[in-house]
């Protein structure tokens, strides 16, 4: 895998992101403040800018910072500082090098969740992001090291992230906008984990797809 | 039965270019008072930085003006930074600002607690501080409808906002030190409480659509200003037994001394029109006297909205004798003038 794989990932998620922009804000709406769609749409859409003027032969952990600092700088919200820290620790950890394999995936992956975690103090169970991101790092992680190719430890990822997302629907929120809702918040599905699996999704198709 | 309780109907050319047509409207009509920076998004009091003075931005998502901008000028905002609708801006808008009104005695951030601004605010601090400049922040939330725990994101900053903006800004046009404002700053947030109640969502222009439905007899309970539901739904009640609720629930947080003075805020939320605001200040100076409080010091109009939802918030600020010095003090904004 290299830059070219997560080029085609942040593509790829720019354009689910567009075509679900009005399923999370919708998602949005019944908890928070109906602006999670249009804010990860606009964030994407202004990365996928960047990376055209990008240099072919820019390294994997430079193309990954670069898209972090844009989200920092065009998302706003809590959306923003948290995938844009996650995307430049996910860089920060690959180093030079201009290809990956499976494991150096983990590591950037975890080094993601750790910023994530970091900067919003939520926990699995909080009704947000991570209770995506934590069980799909921890699939990958699992199946790296038990010898999985990328394709399989990616989709079983992409599996447990989806499962996360689902079990935020009965949770009631104790981070973000979600939580003012109190026992309100219960019954919904978390916009945050919502985009997690869109994102992972897109993930899992350029990988597939890489030549 | 659920009804739609507004229009879709807005004064719009296309739902992005909200935020910038709207500034761009500022600047035309104060071009006295302030300037835009398009490129960075934030808008600047027109002589900044003045030299020797305390700098104060803030900054938040648009769709509650005037708050920021609209409290930029004399006496109070040195900068605002207005994120998109609803949503937080970015740590370069914030350092963008925090740079342009710098006059040598540092900055200080005033931040309503949200998760996404605190990010973003916090993000910006640090970029200030690589760059040498000093930055002090204050966290208002002083919401009584959030239960401040471990599991919530602590209560949200709303109307209490507007009064610090104000007296941190006397405090800083009179030469307060940084530490000074930021302390005065503090002190406004501690002695603040404030409560909401809505009878109709708002129009995100994005969404185009209710963020909520409610019935036509029906309020929330509790709201924020970001058409997010509030606590809980009620029946629709005479506006004397609403605001017994929200002073109840007010005081009773804020416990006051006996015999406190107290600056007394009625906010329109955006869609209630002034006729009835005066009605929600004539109750509340009854509930006052029944508690043995003063309204010393009043503000009543439309100041932090949640675009046009019908709705109200009461902040109760205690004061003394240098706040209230404080908020006298001259001021020149587009929305808040006096003294000038």
């Amino acid at each position: 895998m290299d830059a070219a794989t997560l080029r085609g990932w942040l593509e790829g998620s720019a354009v689910s992101l567009h075509e679900q922009r009005d399923y999370l804000t919708q998602l949005d709406a019944a908890i928070g403040d109906a602006d999670h769609g249009t804010n990860m749409d606009r964030g994407f859409a202004s990365v996928v800018a960047k990376l055209e003027a990008l240099d072919g032969s820019t390294p994997p952990g430079k193309v990954m910072v670069l898209a972090g600092s844009t989200l920092v700088s065009t998302v706003g919200g809590a959306s923003g500082p948290l995938w844009g820290t996650a995307l430049r620790r996910f860089g920060r950890s690959m180093g030079d090098g201009d290809t990956f394999d499976g494991a150096e995936l983990a590591l950037a992956f975890e080094a993601a969740l750790d910023g994530v975690v970091e900067l919003g103090a939520a926990q699995l169970g909080d009704k947000t992001m991570v209770d995506a991101l934590e069980p799909a790092v921890r699939a990958l992680r699992e199946r790296v090291d038990g010898g999985a190719s990328p394709e399989q430890a990616v989709s079983a990822a992409r599996e447990a992230a989806e499962s996360g997302m689902q079990a935020t629907v009965p949770l009631q929120a104790s981070k973000g906008r979600a939580s003012y809702l109190g026992e309100r918040s219960i019954g919904h599905q978390d916009p945050g984990a919502t985009s997690t699996v869109f994102i992972l999704r897109a993930l899992e198709q350029a990988i597939a797809e890489r030549p | 039965m659920s009804v739609a309780t507004q229009t879709m109907k807005k004064f719009v050319n296309v739902p992005e270019d909200v935020v910038k047509e709207s500034l761009a409207g500022l600047a035309a009509a104060h071009a006295d008072l302030l300037r835009v920076d398009f490129e960075n998004q934030i808008v600047v009091r027109k002589d900044a930085p003045v030299a020797g003075k305390v700098g104060l931005i803030s900054g938040g998502g648009s769709g509650h003006e005037p708050m920021h901008g609209g409290f930029v000028g004399r006496g109070m905002l040195d900068a605002a930074c207005p994120g998109e609708i609803f949503t937080s801006p970015v740590p370069d808008q914030m350092l963008a600002a925090t740079k342009a009104v710098d006059g040598g005695a540092g900055v200080l951030h005033i931040v309503k607690n949200y998760t996404g601004d605190v990010m973003n605010f916090k993000l910006a601090a640090e970029l200030a501080d690589d760059d040498g400049i000093k930055v002090e922040s204050v966290l208002t939330n002083d919401d009584v409808a959030v239960e401040d725990s471990l599991w919530t994101a602590g209560r949200r900053g709303v109307g209490v906002t507007v009064i610090l903006e104000k007296i941190a800004g006397a405090k800083a046009e009179a030469g307060g030190s940084l530490a000074e404002v930021s302390a005065v700053a503090t002190r406004v947030n501690d002695r603040g409480r404030s409560f909401g109640v809505a009878l109709t969502s708002c129009v995100t222009p994005a969404a185009g659509s209710p963020t909520f439905e409610i019935g036509a007899d029906e309020m929330e309970f509790g709201v924020g200003i970001h058409g997010e539901p509030g606590r809980r739904r009620e029946k629709l009640k005479p506006v004397s037994e609403i605001v017994v609720e929200m002073t109840e629930a007010i005081v009773s947080d804020l416990a006051p001394a006996s015999g406190a003075k107290l600056l007394a805020f009625v906010n329109g939320l955006g869609g209630t029109p002034l006729i009835e605001l005066y009605l929600v200040y004539n109750e509340l100076a009854k509930q006052l006297a029944d508690r043995g409080l003063t309204a010393s010091r009043n503000l009543v109009g439309n100041y932090i909205t949640s675009l046009e939802m019908a709705g109200v918030s009461i902040t109760l600020v205690e004061l003394d004798d240098e706040l209230t010095a404080l908020w006298d003090a001259p001021v020149h904004t587009p929305a808040l003038r006096w003294g000038t």
